[in-house]
């Protein structure tokens, strides 16, 4: 069968042999408690990835999107305490619209003036964080002045479990967001010409334009739905921490672009896969997390997602070396 | 007339800056017929193609589509009349199926916006039918051969209803059976009623396939007419304005000196075995067979790019087995690949930096690079090599094929070199410039007692330019041919005859 030859099925048996070896070193992995508290991890850097995947798979790089996220999370948290409004709709369409427009941002500078994603998106994200710290405000809204309605949605659970000693434990709704927009985007890869438009693009931006491909719509579509996803994922984050914190999600870049990466993306554009993201960022949370559990000291997290994005990326590249005709 | 032609193209004229790109050309394509549209590099070709496809709009003249003037043609026009162009690099998404690559054109001109995937599988596999070829519909275009790319995108020109496939220099990564495959299908088709604009340079397939022909050169149309009317002689006068010069070449008598270069019993992993080969001073030595014959695998062992030769190789006497390819400069060994512009020139940099840059240490001895002694020695290289340019300092992105290749071979004589292979020294470079690159390496294997290995698919170029060539199949030589023995004819014998040993 061909998926068991595809990137995907070589992923996922990494996933199994990996899973099988931390349970082995510490059992603590496989219990419930744990597991649900590594899928609620996964839901914020997932749904980043899915942008990240998206921008990549049209040959791109984004590294402004922790920065989008910021922006969207904390104007929005912010302008709902100084209004002291309480909802739920409002908010996060406006962290969409603001994770949006400023996606938009990125394609009109990549596209228009034929630009590197990377250094444009350098730029645009240090700008961003720049201006959200000097006109908004430095300071974190802290769970006492979160707005409650907020609060209250990051704390859904779909369902509650007990432990032993009577205290509760539950797996989080936010997971069902997660992979809903996980199908979505699947769904619009591989069935609707404007998914197939970014993988020709990532393929062959001057053959998609022979083709009849309108690139400037596919670099709209790429980024900005990047950056909605990453507004998005920035207020539900705050959401489920109850905190906003205008100095979020520094460094995440790195794990989110390990994550797509190691989920069999490929950094020349043209290849990559939702679920192959999803089970990336699983991966990837897995391992960070289980140091812990293996009681490693949390400053080698960083060498190890490093080390696992320079080992992806080589193996990758391997992969998508051309074979010499 | 009973019916008007397909496409005719009224005095049509374009400028690029100063530059007359095409100057009054009217050209009449027919429906279903096979024309070939000939003429060296910068003669107008490519402006044709692209104002055919929309992509140009011409500055003078008129356009008629089925005998009615279309004024202004843009690319969506034009490909709604039926125009489809098989760019040389085909124009495919690499990473993506057989099946999307010829399904997305189709979808996209229908306006869907979304995929749906049983029509495109049956689509595919109708139109390969029709073409009568088998490809994996699931397998991703990177891992088809050239032939197999090629055949993806006329399947898709094809789906797009084209009643005119233009194909720029179809030929140039084909083996001659896919070759003839691909005249089979231009055959069929013409049966459907579709036409076929070939653009080449290659005499022999023009006369082979098409029915009309027209040359160009310096942006006129300088003849036309039935293909019966001409021979390669005669296109090649029209493509040059004059003859080409034929003949052997005649290696000097240097019997009782060391030979050059000698592999004794030489073995590259699994490409090529049991090599037996020796080349004597003032020597071209030609190397023939079929694309996978091992020829490149030799020359890259010689020039110490690979890790896997075993056996003896001498140079001028003394045994030498390059490891890398300083080893190889430094023992006097000159390589020029096949694709120069991925393995050989830095094309952002001006021809001086990419001619010193292989005898760096002798331009830089102390750190610092003598310019004075470089720009002196490439001025004497660049009179040498006959480069026309403003200058050595101009890059060499900006030059022709042809002298993009003078200045990577004139790269290999700036490092003394003794021994100079030669990998395709002449493909992509057009009718004139070839054949004084052709005098060029004769001469200066003559004047500087150098002895070159010259690989080629180009027969003629072989039977011109060799004083014997060597035939290889399947890793070993399996024949030579020197003196009135080699002709264009053997050397293509020899091919054929190897060619029918291949399992089908």
């Amino acid at each position: 069968m061909r998926f068991l030859r595809s990137s995907d099925a070589i992923i996922l048996a990494i996933l199994a042999v990996a899973m099988i070896f931390i349970g082995l070193v510490n059992p603590a992995f496989w219990q419930m408690s744990n597991l649900f508290s590594l899928l609620k991890e996964n839901v914020v850097i997932g749904i980043m990835a899915l942008g990240v995947l998206l921008v990549m798979i049209s040959g791109g790089i984004d590294v402004s999107f922790t920065a989008f996220a910021v922006a969207g999370m904390y104007l929005v948290v912010r302008s709902m305490v100084a209004l002291d409004y309480n909802g739920l709709v409002l908010p996060f369409a406006s962290t969409i619209i603001i994770g949006g427009l400023l996606g938009l941002m990125n394609a009109g500078i990549i596209h228009k003036f034929k630009m590197i994603p990377l250094i444009v998106t350098l730029g645009t994200a240090s700008v961003v964080r720049g201006l959200v710290l000097g006109l908004v405000g430095t300071s974190n809204v802290n769970i006492n002045k979160m707005p409650e309605a907020l609060v209250n949605f990051g704390k859904t659970d779909l369902f509650v479990l007990e432990r032993a000693n009577g205290s509760t434990y539950g797996l989080t709704a936010m997971i069902v967001i997660y992979l809903g927009l996980a199908v979505a985007l699947h769904l619009v890869l591989k069935h609707t010409m404007i998914g197939r438009s970014v993988y020709a693009y990532g393929a062959d931006p001057e053959a998609a334009k022979r083709v009849g491909f309108s690139t400037g719509r596919t670099m709209i579509f790429v980024y900005v739905t990047a950056g909605a996803l990453a507004g998005f994922a920035g207020l539900l984050h705050s959401s489920m921490i109850w905190l906003a914190n205008p100095r979020d999600f520094v460094g995440l870049e790195l794990d989110v672009i390990a994550a797509v990466v190691l989920g069999g993306a490929s950094i020349f554009g043209g290849r990559g896969t939702v679920l192959g993201t999803v089970l990336g960022v699983f991966i990837l949370v897995m391992i960070q997390n289980s140091l812990i559990l293996m009681g490693i000291d949390t400053t080698w997290q960083r060498v190890v997602v490093g080390a696992m994005l320079v080992a992806a990326v080589t193996v990758t590249a391997l992969r998508d070396r051309r074979a010499l005709v | 007339m009973a019916t008007a032609p397909l496409i005719e193209l009224r005095n049509i004229s374009k400028r690029f800056g100063g530059v007359r790109a095409l100057d009054d050309v009217s050209l009449t394509l027919d429906a279903a017929r096979i024309h070939c549209l000939a003429g060296e590099n910068g003669s107008g070709k490519s402006t044709l193609i692209k104002i055919v496809s929309g992509v140009y709009q011409p500055d003078e003249g008129e356009i008629l589509i089925d005998g009615k003037p279309v004024g202004k043609l843009d690319p969506a026009t034009s490909i709604a009349h039926g125009v489809q162009v098989i760019y040389q690099d085909f124009s495919l998404f690499p990473t993506l199926t057989v099946v999307e690559n010829l399904a997305l054109n189709t979808f996209l001109r229908e306006g869907k916006t979304r995929i749906d995937w049983t029509r495109a599988r049956k689509m595919a596999r109708d139109v390969l039918a029709r073409l009568d070829v088998t490809l994996d519909l699931d397998a991703t275009v990177e891992t088809l051969p050239a032939a197999g790319r090629q055949i993806v995108a006329i399947a898709r020109a094809m789906l797009a209803d084209a009643r005119l496939i233009i194909m720029d220099e179809p030929t140039t990564t084909l083996t001659g059976r896919e070759v003839e495959r691909l005249f089979r299908i231009v055959r069929d088709l013409q049966a459907d009623g579709i036409a076929t604009l070939f653009v080449s340079h290659k005499m022999r397939e023009m006369l082979e396939i098409s029915e009309r022909l027209t040359v160009f050169r310096n942006g006129k149309k300088v003849t036309e007419g039935p293909i019966s009317d001409y021979d390669e002689r005669s296109i090649t006068r029209a493509m040059t304005g004059r003859d080409l010069h034929q003949g052997h070449f005649i290696a000097p008598d240097v019997s009782g000196r060391e030979p050059r270069l000698e592999l004794r019993n030489v073995t590259v992993g699994d490409k090529a075995q049991g090599i037996n080969l020796t080349l004597m001073p003032g020597e071209i030595v030609g190397m023939s067979g079929l694309i996978g014959a091992g020829r490149k695998a030799i020359a890259q062992a010689i020039f110490g790019l690979r890790s896997d030769m075993s056996g003896e190789m001498l140079v001028d006497g003394k045994p030498v087995m390059p490891k890398n390819v300083p080893e190889a400069i430094a023992a006097g060994i000159a390589y020029v690949p096949e694709d120069r512009l991925s393995e050989g020139l830095f094309l952002t940099r001006s021809i001086r930096d990419n001619a010193i840059v292989s005898s760096l240490s002798r331009f830089a001895p102390h750190l610092w690079l003598d310019a004075e002694k470089a720009g002196e020695e490439t001025h004497k290289m660049f009179g040498e090599m006959a480069i026309s340019a403003p200058g050595i300092d101009v890059p060499v992105g900006t030059l022709s094929g042809g002298n993009a290749q003078r200045v990577m071979i004139g790269r290999w004589l700036m490092t003394d070199a003794r021994v100079l292979i030669l990998n395709g020294p002449t493909v992509g470079v057009d009718v004139g410039s070839k054949e004084q690159i052709h005098g060029i390496i004769q001469d200066l294997t003559r004047n500087n007692d150098l002895a070159v290995l010259m690989i080629s698919d180009d027969l003629p170029e072989l039977a011109a330019n060799c004083n014997r060539v060597l035939c290889m199949t399947e890793g070993r030589i399996t024949g030579e041919l020197a003196g009135d023995a080699l002709t264009e004819e053997a050397l293509d014998a020899a091919l054929s005859n190897e060619k029918q040993g291949e399992p089908a």
